[in-house]
């Protein structure tokens, strides 16, 4: 029995499998090690863990909300806007200025209900806006254009509005007033976890609950699946393609300008015209995690991100004796988004779509 | 299906806002007024003012295209009129400025629209109404407006020689403007003081370039010249060609001397990043693979230049520049290897991204602590000795010019080879169609393997070269921008083609050295540049002629249906 | 005379459905078989197969005594098979002498290295190439159109260039599929002549895919019939012909109760 397999091993034995198969097993080692090493030594108490595990949840429903929008136009598409993460810096950095004004005039301290409402709305509008900017401008013309080409508009749209924002804003770092009704913590599991966070976390399961029932129930939403499994057929059932487009290209866009706002609520600090970059390329990971096109696995995806990035560094780095683990927190995600994509690039909850056909 | 005509009221109505948005987001970002600093002409015409009327000159250009087949009248009328119209979101700019902006600082007012948009000042006012206030500034704005739309309609509606005239002669006018530091460099004191008078062209040599230009592009000499090329029988065509090589030669050789200091470290960049988009070409040009990390090999070739060469305390091994290169390019091919493997079977944006990745993993790994005491860390690689040749060392931007020339030349001698070999056609065929290719009998591990290699090979001989230039090597210098400016370099000039790469670094990375006001917008420039580039001519400026025809599918020619000479019957 | 190709109970499955199953074939060298069957029945999965684009769930292919199902597309190809495809998939931005240069890989040898120094020989070995390369061309008939880009070529010389690229790496058993798909009765029987002659003058041995009745009758030697994925007869045309299963594939349940069999035979 044993022999049989390896026999069958061997015959279909290549040197690239030979290798990713000691790259795998290499990584649970590590893995396993960092874990155990943190485990034993208790360097944190499980406060502790809980504090950094809510803390992930909380940037992973940013990161899921901006992961929708990678999914949701590669869905249609099968294109990666890259220019995402200035979507949600667009919305994120205008709100900024509405925020702070509110914060002067004491109108947040008034009723932060409404403040905070505004700045969802100025920062959706805004975000969504430039999403259609980029779907008119520099995206529909090259609908037929071999793959690299939309792809390198998306790198220089990414640039072009990056540098856009600096010129227009300034290059000063901004940040979001704290909203007084909303500081405080909450006792959860044993330790103290901050509302604002809690609040964020609700927020986005509300929106990704509101965008499934979207996508599944209403027309428009199961006219954006068809057209996601075939242009064609989707056109010949009588659905106008490029509207069904720009409402994706939208709703991807509202979704990022929200995850702006709740940013600015869960870590007020560090507006300024490159803070899409970093977040639009995790929460790409993040999509590709959960299964690029799949609205489920966005979501799950970017919550599962949020956490690894939050806790890995102290739960394996540190066990395994590096120091200064904090530093490598980002090459974590992309380490993260290099081994999904060469073990299981249909992600946790993708298929995998049709490769090969002769 | 008929075509519809749009209707007069509505061309003139949609290039006028064009136009209109075009000139309003240069003044909201702030072009116009950085850039106002920078005299062309006289005292009174400034590269922000250019910027300006960029906007303006568009409205006419697309105005009067479309309204071309028109009588006279209505062309250069309706372009007139579509210039007024690209002037009213300027108008209403100044009224918001005044409005939330002027007026609330003089009031000493807690809210100002500058805490937001923080271009829109009293002096961007000040260029929108020519320093005249508000009346007769924005009458002149307006007037100002329409009569560059009609220039931008003279580049349009003459007939071809005035269009060649006019254009060549703003054309030379502004780049002698631009370039007046570099024509300085070139051209000595003396000519220099008789153009230039602070910087700018003096009002009476702008009139000189202008007609100079505008006689050259009048009578079309460019034209005429290749024309004259044509006739030359083509024995003798082959001889004047090498001649022009070998002057073309001397004219390298000899050139470091003739334009200074400056412009040789400029064209030393140049000449650094065609080796690296030879090496980018050779991965994303020639097999298809879309490579967003290619920093990693140029930092991995830099480091081990430092590493093995410095004589601080990280030097391991103490070789000089000449006997550590061997080892950069050994490095890069190892490290092309192994960031390769990983990426075999991934295909398209993954395969971007996932490079894009590795680049960052290995910024962030060079940064942090942890391999410190391998490689310095933050903290980088000093004291990296300059190499020495027969006793003479290299410490000038000229001699070490004279270095990455030679690499490049390797670079392109290695390419121009492999290109034609049966290497080569694996790249191209794997290209095309991975699947076919393989079923044609092709190791698509090893071709892909081999391209990273060699690619990486000269990313890394670039990073080492690099790296002893400069003598002092930081983390912060090996990110994501250089990888893109790389991919930038091979897909703007023309992916695949050697020529293509070499304008294009001149383009992207010689460009910007000469134009230092243009560093705060260096990178809006590119970002804008790729994406026209992109929806105009994918194919790059000098592309190798496959490409463009694969990029133009729908234009492409129908040669003749050949007679058909019966299958198999003649052997 | 022996089998070069034999599959044995190969089954190819995408998910829930079956596109291959149970596929049974013997191809006698030197000889020229066919598989037909109505669209979707599985003929060019099993095609995939054989030239290692799929791996089969359940089965085996063995080709020249060798086991070959599993086998990566490059190897498999290299041990003597080749083949040309339904939908034309020429390299189309490289030159049609390119093409064929690139069918000929197997056989070329030099390396890289090589390449760079221009050595002797490999001089020597592209000159060669290149000069069996246009020899291919004129034998396809498509003399003087080497520097054509292969997508500029008419639709027939596309078809020829793609047998001319397969032909290049001088296979033992050559994989046609649907290669008279769009060409006109004259164009046809010309196909069917050359795929004789390929036969008679070369040795190869051919394994066909075909719609066109006429050449399928005309030149194969053996049949096997696809339908749903399953082998559902064997024989020679004449056999086939006779064969209600087979029509019933093809025009539906009970038409073969409705047909005069005798006149439709075309063989001769």
């Amino acid at each position: 029995m044993l022999k049989r397999s390896l026999d069958r091993y061997l015959e279909r034995f290549s040197w690239v499998t030979f290798f990713l198969d000691v790259f795998r097993i290499a990584a649970i080692i590590i893995i396993v090690l960092g874990v155990y090493n943190t485990v034993i030594e208790a360097r944190y108490t499980s406060a502790q863990w809980v504090t950094l595990i809510f803390a992930g949840l909380a940037q992973g429903s940013i990161y899921a909300l901006i992961a929708l929008g990678y999914t949701l136009v590669y869905g249609i598409l099968l294109m990666i806007n890259f220019a995402h993460g200035e979507v949600y810096m667009a919305g994120a950095f205008t709100a900024v200025f509405l925020a702070n004004y509110q914060a002067n005039s004491g109108f947040l301290a008034r009723s932060p209900f409404l403040a905070i409402l505004s700045w969802l709305a100025l920062a959706t509008l805004v975000s969504t806006g430039i999403a259609l900017l980029l779907e008119r401008v520099a995206y529909r013309p090259l609908r037929n254009a071999p793959r690299l080409v939309p792809l390198i508009t998306a790198i220089g749209a990414s640039f072009a509005l990056q540098y856009t924002f600096r010129g227009m804003y300034g290059t000063e770092f901004r940040s979001y007033p704290t909203v007084p009704a909303l500081q405080g913590t909450v006792s959860v599991f044993g330790s103290q976890v901050p509302i604002v966070q809690l609040i964020v976390i609700f927020a986005a399961i509300v929106l990704m609950v509101i965008l499934y029932f979207y996508v599944e129930r209403t027309k428009r939403g199961t006219a954006m699946r068809s057209v996601s499994e075939d242009h064609d057929v989707s056109r010949l059932m009588g659905i106008d393609i490029n509207k069904i487009i720009v409402t994706t290209f939208a709703l991807g866009g509202a979704l990022a300008g929200a995850a702006g706002i709740f940013n600015g609520l869960f870590r007020p600090q560090g507006v300024f015209f490159f803070m899409g970059f970093f977040p639009g390329l995790k929460a790409f990971t993040a999509a590709v995690l959960g299964g690029i096109g799949n609205v489920r696995g966005a979501f799950i995806g970017g919550l599962l991100l949020g956490v690894i990035e939050s806790v890995f560094p102290n739960l394996i780095l540190e066990g395994l004796g590096i120091p200064a683990a904090n530093q490598l927190r980002d090459a974590f995600g992309f380490t993260m988004l290099v081994i999904i994509l060469i073990f299981r690039p249909q992600g946790i909850f993708g298929e995998r779509l049709a490769e090969k056909k002769a | 299906m008929d075509e519809k005509r749009t209707p007069t009221w509505q061309i003139i109505l949609r290039s006028g806002l064009l136009g209109g948005v075009i000139a309003t987001y240069m003044c909201v970002i702030g072009i116009v007024e950085t850039f106002s600093e920078r005299l062309l002409i006289g005292s009174f015409f400034s590269l922000g003012e250019v910027m300006l009327v960029f906007g303006m000159v568009i409205t006419g250009v697309l105005a009067a295209r479309e309204l071309k087949g028109k009588k006279n009248y209505v062309s250069l009328g309706g372009s007139l009129l579509s210039g007024l119209i690209t002037s009213l979101p300027l108008i209403i700019l100044i009224i918001i400025t005044l409005l939330f902006v002027l007026r609330p600082a003089v009031q000493g007012a807690a809210f100002n629209l500058r805490d937001m948009f923080v271009n829109l000042s009293p002096e961007l006012v000040e260029i929108l109404t020519f320093g005249q206030g508000l009346f007769p500034g924005i009458p002149l704005l307006i007037l100002f407006s329409a009569l560059m739309a009609a220039l931008g309609a003279t580049f349009v509606l003459p007939s071809r020689r005035w269009r060649m005239g006019l254009i060549s002669g703003i054309a030379w006018t502004l780049v002698i403007g631009i370039f007046s530091d570099t024509v300085q460099q070139i051209f000595g004191r003396d000519i220099a003081s008789f153009l230039f008078l602070n910087k700018a062209l003096t009002p009476q040599a702008a009139v000189i370039v202008f007609v100079i230009a505008f006689v050259v592009g009048f009578f079309s000499v460019h034209t005429r010249v290749q024309s004259r090329w044509q006739t030359i029988p083509p024995s003798q065509q082959s001889r004047a060609r090498v001649i022009l090589l070998l002057v073309a030669l001397g004219f390298l050789l000899v050139i470091p001397w003739v334009i200074g200091l400056f412009l040789s470290q400029a064209l030393f960049m140049v000449v650094l990043f065609v080796v690296i988009g030879l090496g980018l070409n050779i991965v994303v040009g020639y097999a298809g693979l879309l490579d967003l990390g290619y920093v990693a090999f140029f930092a991995f070739g830099a480091y081990t230049m430092g590493i093995l060469t410095t004589t601080g305390a990280l030097g391991r091994g103490g070789l000089n520049f000449w006997t550590a290169i061997p080892f950069c390019i050994l490095l890069g091919v190892v490290w092309g290897l192994i960031l390769g493997f990983p990426v075999l079977r991934l295909r398209g944006d993954y395969l971007a991204i996932v490079t894009l990745g590795f680049g960052e993993i290995i910024r962030i790994l060079a940064l942090s602590d942890w391999l410190a005491p391998f490689e310095g860390g933050a903290q980088g690689v000093l004291h990296i000795p300059y190499p020495s040749f027969f006793g003479f060392t290299m410490n000038s931007p000229q001699s070490m010019y004279y270095v990455v020339v030679a690499g490049a030349f390797l670079a392109a001698f290695v390419t121009i080879r492999l290109r034609e070999s049966r290497l080569g056609r694996q790249w191209m065929a794997m290209r095309e169609d991975e699947d076919v290719a393989e079923a044609m009998g092709i190791n698509l591990v090893q071709t892909k393997l081999m391209a990273f290699a060699i690619g990486a090979s000269f990313g890394a001989l670039a990073g080492g070269v690099w790296a002893a230039r400069l003598g002092n090597i930081f983390p912060h210098s090996f990110n994501l921008l250089i990888s893109i400016l790389a991919l930038a370099v091979i897909i703007i000039g023309g992916m695949g083609s050697i020529p293509g790469v070499i304008i294009g670094a001149f383009v992207l990375v010689g460009l910007p050295e000469l134009l230092r006001e243009f560093t705060e917008y260096r990178l809006l420039m590119y970002g804008i540049l790729l994406i026209v580039m992109m929806l105009v001519r994918p194919e790059g400026l000098l592309p190798e002629a496959t490409r463009r025809r694969e990029l133009h599918a729908g234009e492409e020619e129908n040669i003749e249906p050949v007679p058909q000479t019966p299958i198999g019957s003649d052997r | 005379m022996t089998a070069i190709l034999s599959s044995e109970n190969v089954t190819k499955r995408f998910g829930g459905l079956v596109a291959v199953s149970q596929f049974n074939v013997e191809v006698e060298e030197h000889s020229i078989s066919s598989v037909i069957g109505p669209n979707g029945a599985g003929k060019t999965t099993f095609f995939n197969c054989i030239t290692g684009f799929y791996v089969p769930e359940e089965g085996e292919i063995h080709f020249g005594g060798r086991t070959i199902q599993g086998l990566s597309p490059d190897l498999i190809t290299k041990s003597g098979i080749s083949r040309t495809y339904q939908n034309i998939r020429l390299f189309a931005n490289m030159t049609a002498i390119e093409n064929i240069l690139v069918g000929q890989h197997p056989l070329l040898k030099s390396t890289w290295i090589a390449a760079i120094f221009r050595t002797r020989s490999q001089q020597e070995e592209e000159a060669l190439a290149a000069e069996e390369a246009n020899r291919l061309l004129r034998y396809v008939g498509l003399t003087g159109l080497g520097d054509q880009l292969a997508h500029n070529l008419p639709y027939g010389a596309q078809r020829r260039l793609e047998i001319a690229r397969a032909l290049a790496s001088q296979p033992v058993l050559l994989l046609l599929d649907e290669p008279t798909a769009g060409m006109n009765p004259q164009e046809s029987a010309d196909m069917m002549h050359f795929i004789q002659r390929l036969r008679d003058d070369l040795g190869t041995t051919i394994l066909l895919i075909e719609h066109d009745m006429r050449v399928v009758m005309g030149i194969s030697e053996q049949i096997s019939v696809m339908d749903f994925g399953e082998k559902i007869a064997e024989g020679t045309p004449k056999e086939i012909q006779g064969n209600p299963k087979v029509i019933e594939a093809y025009l539906g349940r009970g038409a073969a109760a409705g047909l005069d069999l005798e006149s439709q035979s075309t063989v001769n």
